[in-house]
């Protein structure tokens, strides 16, 4: 992985924010994912294949979700399974978007989201993770980007 | 008989299809059903008959661009929004060439939206 490749994810992320929230994220500077775990309430999980393989993911808490919710859809009437769909969709929405760089062999899956602090979440061992924090609304979030 | 536009949502995730419900609200249609995969979208398309049809590309079963195909030939007036994450030119331009009417990426604000809904209903 470059760092152009991370670019293209913070773009993506940045833009998922503020077009979806009207409120713009900040996001820290990348670095290497070492052995500790990185992961928050909720986890959407997207598998890379095609020209480039891997896997990427957002975890996020639960009261960023649904302080999200809240600012999307103008209602506290949010269930866990919309909460859960919400990590889903932002994980496959960052995803889709960098295709703009990457082209249509950049194939994802639909999402896996993982509910609760798992121990970590398994990324393809012959490669580097790299993370990225990300601040929305004074909440932390991270993207973790695996790729070939 | 009822002349409002009849809309089907089709897409995995319960947010988008709520979002597409509310920046949609002020338009005189009636939703007729939602579905949250492909195949399970053809078989609802054949019992309610809209209109329009948002479609996602992404989705578990059938994917969008095969359901795109199979509701038209169930009726080829039909109109389709493509509505997906994949931002890559060649995604949309497969989806208008299998027939849809307009491709809107995500993510998508309401005027993104209401904007490709109100070119369709006007034609």
């Amino acid at each position: 992985m470059k760092e152009t490749d991370l670019h293209f994810f913070i773009d993506s992320t940045l833009n998922y924010f503020d077009e979806v929230t009207n409120d713009k994220a900040v996001t820290g500077i990348p670095y290497i994912k070492s052995d500790e775990p990185v992961v928050l309430d909720y986890t959407g999980i997207i598998g890379i294949s095609g020209k480039r393989k891997g896997s990427i993911y957002i975890t996020a808490s639960t009261k960023m979700l649904k302080t999200m919710g809240k600012v999307i859809l103008h209602t506290d009437d949010l269930s866990t399974d919309d909460i859960k769909d919400l990590i889903g969709e932002i994980a496959n929405t960052i995803s889709g978007n960098v295709r703009t760089a990457y082209g249509s062999d950049f194939m994802i899956s639909v999402p896996v989201v993982v509910e609760g602090h798992a121990r970590d979440i398994s990324m393809p061992e012959d490669l580097q993770s790299f993370v990225i924090p990300i601040t929305w609304n004074n909440f932390q979030s991270f993207l973790v980007v695996c790729l070939e | 008989m009822s002349d409002k536009v009849k809309l089907m949502i089709v897409d995995d995730s319960s947010i988008i299809r709520k979002l597409i419900r509310k920046y949609l609200d002020e338009y005189n249609m009636e939703i007729v059903g939602e579905a949250s995969d492909g195949k399970a979208a053809v078989d609802l398309f054949k019992e309610k008959r809209p209109d329009i049809v948002t479609m996602d590309i992404v989705m578990p079963e059938m994917d969008g661009l095969s359901v795109i195909q199979e509701i038209l030939k169930i009726d080829p007036d039909v109109k389709i929004i493509a509505v997906t994450a994949l931002s890559d030119k060649s995604t949309g331009i497969q989806a208008i060439k299998l027939g849809a009417k307009s491709f809107v990426t995500k993510p998508f604000s309401p005027d993104k939206l209401q904007a490709a809904f109100a070119k369709l209903i006007s034609n």
